[in-house]
C-alpha cells in the first residue's frame, strides 16, 4: 500500500474541510440572505467547478499562481518559490474546486430556517453575528455537515486539478487517485486495485452518511429566499 | 437625594416619555398598491384592524424595523426609530420592542427558558432568573422552563412567546394576529393577564386583527386600516358604532345600508329627511348636509328596528311607516324578518316577540326607527 499517497490525500482533503468551513459558511449564508440583485454572478461563480472539466479550473489555477500573475508574484515573493506543483498550491485548487460542494448545501439549508425566527431574534436585540451563531446555524447544522463531508469526499477523488496544479510529486502532490493512475501505467493492477478500493469504500462510507443526515443534498440553489 | 433613588427616578420620567408612539409612513409595495398611513399610539391597547390584504402587517413591520418605509417618521416618545427627512433608521435589534408573530416564532431547538432569556442575556445572570421566574409565574408557565416548544400545549406556547416579548420591557409591544389558533376564553384569559402586566408597565401595545368584534371588545383606540389607507381611527364606540365609511358598516352588522337623497333639512332639530331610493319612505335622520337634493347612505343595525302590529302612538321615535312581511328566518335565538315597503328592511326580534305579535309571513306591520338609529356612512371612494 502507498500510505504516503493515502495520508497525503488525507492530509488535503482535511485541510480543505477546516478552510471551507471557514469559507463557505460565510458565503453561504451572504446567499442566503442578501437580496442584492446581482447575487446570481457570485452563485454561478460559485457553482462553475461543478459544470467546468478539471483541466480548464487546473489550467487557470495553475496560470494565476504562475510567476506572471500578481498573486504568483507575491507568493513567491516571500516563500522564495512558485505555488505551483507544491501543497499550499494544490490547496488552494483544491478548495476552489470543492467550494460549490460545501456552500450548496450550506445555502439550502440556511435559507430554509424561518425569516420569522430571525426577525424575532433581531427584535429581541440579538447581533447579526448572534442570530447566526444561535438560531441559524443549530437549525441547519445538517446542511453544514453534508457540505463538509461532501467536500471532503469530493476532495479524496479529485483528479484533473491535482494533476494540472500539483503535478506528482510523491509526498507532495501525488495523492492516491495520482498513485492509482501511476500503477495502471506502470501495469501494476494490483497496486492500482487496492487503492481503488479503499478510496471507493471511503467515499461510499462517506455518503452513506451523507444521505442518512440529509436527503435534499443534490438541491439546487435555494428556491425560497 | 439617593443615588439610586435618582436614577429611578430618571428611568420613570423617561419611560413616561417614551410611552407614546407616533407614526407616520409612506411605504409602495408595487406600483399599483402602497401603504399610506398616520396614526398615533398611546399606552394601552391600539387596535389596528381591517380586511386582509389591507397593509396592517406591513405596517407592523415598518414599526419593528423589518420593513423600511419609503418615507415618514417613527417616534416613541422622544426617541426617533425612523425619520426618512434626517435619515435615521434603527434596526430591529435597537429599537427595543417586543414582537408576538402570528406564528410565535419561539426557537425549537431551544428550552422555553433558553427562548425566554434570549433578550436578555446582558442583564446579570440572578437578575435575569428573578425577572423570567416573576413573569412566567404571571402568565403561568413557570413549570415549563426544561421543555422544549413542541412539547407544550398551543396557549402555553403564546404564553411563553409573550413572556419572551415581556422580559426585555419593551417600550412598545406589537401583536400580530396573536391567539388566533386559541379558543375565546383561552383568549381573554392571555389577554387579562397582558392587561395586568401592562397596568403597571404602561406602554403602548399594537394589536392587528382582522375581526371587528376583537378589536371592538378589546381596543382603547381602533385604527381602520383598508387598502393601505387609514379610513377611521378613535375609540372602538365612534369608530364601530357611528361608521363613517361603508367597509366598517359592513363589518359590524349594519345588515340594512340604503341609498337615498336629502329632500328636506331642519336646522334647529338638528335633523334631515331622506327619501330612500326606490321607496316612498322618508326617514328623518341626523343632520349631516347642507343642501337638499345630495345623496347620502344610511345604515341601520337589524335589532335597532322595532316592528308593531298597529299604527304606534306615543313614541319618541320619529319614523313609523307600514310594510309588508315578506319571511322569517329563525338563526338561533333571533328571528330575522325581511320586510318590503319600497326598501327592503332586516329586522332582528326574538322568538317570543314573533309569537306574542304573531308575525307570519303576508303580514302588514309598522316599522320604527329612532332618527339617531340612522348612521350616515361615507360611500367608498
Amino acid at each position: 500500500m502507498d500510505w504516503s499517497a493515502v495520508f497525503l490525500t488525507l492530509r488535503l482533503a482535511l485541510a480543505v474541510c477546516v478552510i471551507l468551513l471557514i469559507l463557505g459558511m460565510p458565503i453561504a449564508s451572504w446567499l442566503s440572505f442578501t437580496r442584492w440583485r446581482w447575487k446570481f454572478f457570485v452563485e454561478s461563480i460559485v457553482a462553475l467547478p461543478l459544470v467546468l472539466p478539471p483541466t480548464v479550473l487546473g489550467f487557470y489555477v495553475l496560470v494565476a499562481m504562475g510567476p506572471s500573475s500578481p498573486l504568483g508574484r507575491w507568493y513567491s515573493s516571500f516563500a522564495g518559490h512558485g505555488l505551483a506543483f507544491t501543497f499550499p498550491g494544490l490547496l488552494i485548487a483544491s478548495v476552489i474546486y470543492s467550494l460549490p460542494f460545501a456552500v450548496q448545501p450550506m445555502a439550502a439549508a440556511f435559507s430554509q430556517v424561518d425569516r420569522n425566527l430571525i426577525n424575532a431574534s433581531s427584535i429581541l436585540g440579538a447581533s447579526r453575528m448572534r442570530t447566526f451563531f444561535r438560531i441559524v446555524l443549530p437549525l441547519s447544522i445538517g446542511g453544514v455537515i453534508t457540505g463538509i463531508v461532501l467536500s471532503f469526499a469530493h476532495t479524496l477523488g479529485e483528479f484533473g486539478v491535482v494533476l494540472m496544479v500539483g503535478g506528482n510529486i510523491p509526498g507532495v502532490t501525488r495523492t492516491i487517485s495520482i498513485a492509482i493512475y501511476d500503477h495502471v501505467q506502470a501495469l501494476d493492477y494490483g497496486g492500482a486495485n487496492r487503492l481503488a478500493l479503499l478510496l471507493m469504500a471511503f467515499s461510499f462510507i462517506t455518503l452513506s452518511i451523507t444521505y442518512a443526515l440529509n436527503r435534499r443534498i443534490w438541491a439546487v440553489w435555494p428556491l425560497h429566499r | 437625594m439617593d443615588s439610586s433613588l435618582v436614577s429611578t427616578m430618571a428611568g420613570q420620567a423617561n419611560e413616561a416619555r417614551e410611552a407614546h408612539l407616533s407614526v407616520r409612513v409612506l411605504r409602495r409595495l408595487s406600483k399599483t398598491f402602497s401603504i399610506e398611513a398616520a396614526f398615533d399610539a398611546p399606552s394601552g391597547f391600539t387596535m389596528l384592524v381591517g380586511p386582509s390584504g389591507g397593509g396592517k402587517t406591513t405596517l407592523l413591520n415598518c414599526v419593528a424595523g423589518l420593513v423600511r418605509p419609503d418615507a415618514g417618521r417613527i417616534a416613541l416618545g422622544s426617541r426617533v426609530l425612523f425619520d426618512s427627512a434626517s435619515n435615521v433608521n434603527l434596526s430591529a435589534a435597537e429599537r427595543h420592542l417586543g414582537y408576538l408573530f402570528q406564528n410565535l416564532a419561539l426557537f425549537p431547538h431551544l428550552t422555553i427558558e433558553q427562548n425566554v432569556q434570549y433578550g436578555i442575556t446582558k442583564v446579570p445572570r440572578d437578575e435575569r432568573r428573578t425577572r423570567m421566574m416573576a413573569l412566567l409565574e404571571s402568565f403561568h408557565i413557570a413549570d415549563l422552563l426544561a421543555r422544549k416548544p413542541n412539547e407544550i400545549s398551543g396557549g402555553q406556547r403564546q404564553r411563553a412567546a409573550l413572556a419572551r416579548s415581556l422580559v426585555t420591557n419593551p417600550s412598545l409591544l406589537l401583536l400580530d394576529e396573536p391567539l388566533v389558533a386559541l379558543d375565546m376564553s383561552a383568549k381573554a384569559r392571555i389577554l387579562d393577564d397582558l392587561r395586568s402586566w401592562n397596568a403597571s408597565h404602561g406602554i403602548p401595545i399594537l394589536y392587528v386583527t382582522h375581526s371587528p368584534e376583537e378589536a371592538f371588545a378589546l381596543g382603547e383606540r381602533v385604527v381602520v386600516i383598508e387598502s393601505g389607507r387609514i379610513v377611521a381611527q378613535g375609540t372602538p364606540q365612534n369608530v364601530l358604532t357611528k361608521p363613517r365609511h361603508e367597509t366598517i358598516a359592513q363589518w359590524v352588522g349594519f345588515e340594512n345600508v340604503f341609498d337615498a337623497t336629502v329632500r328636506s333639512l331642519s336646522d334647529s332639530q338638528g335633523t334631515m329627511l331622506c327619501q330612500l331610493d326606490g321607496s316612498s319612505v322618508e326617514l328623518e335622520v341626523p343632520l349631516v348636509r347642507t343642501e337638499t337634493g345630495a345623496r347620502v347612505r344610511i345604515a341601520i343595525r337589524a335589532g335597532d328596528i322595532m316592528v308593531a302590529t298597529e299604527r304606534p302612538h306615543g313614541l319618541s321615535a320619529r319614523n313609523a311607516f307600514q310594510g309588508k312581511l315578506v319571511s322569517l328566518r329563525n338563526e338561533g335565538v333571533t328571528v330575522t324578518l325581511t320586510i318590503e315597503s319600497g326598501a327592503t328592511f332586516e329586522v332582528h326580534v326574538t322568538p317570543s316577540a314573533r309569537d306574542e305579535l304573531g308575525l307570519v309571513a303576508g303580514r302588514r306591520v309598522w316599522l320604527v326607527i329612532k332618527t339617531y338609529s340612522c348612521n350616515l356612512i361615507e360611500p367608498d371612494r
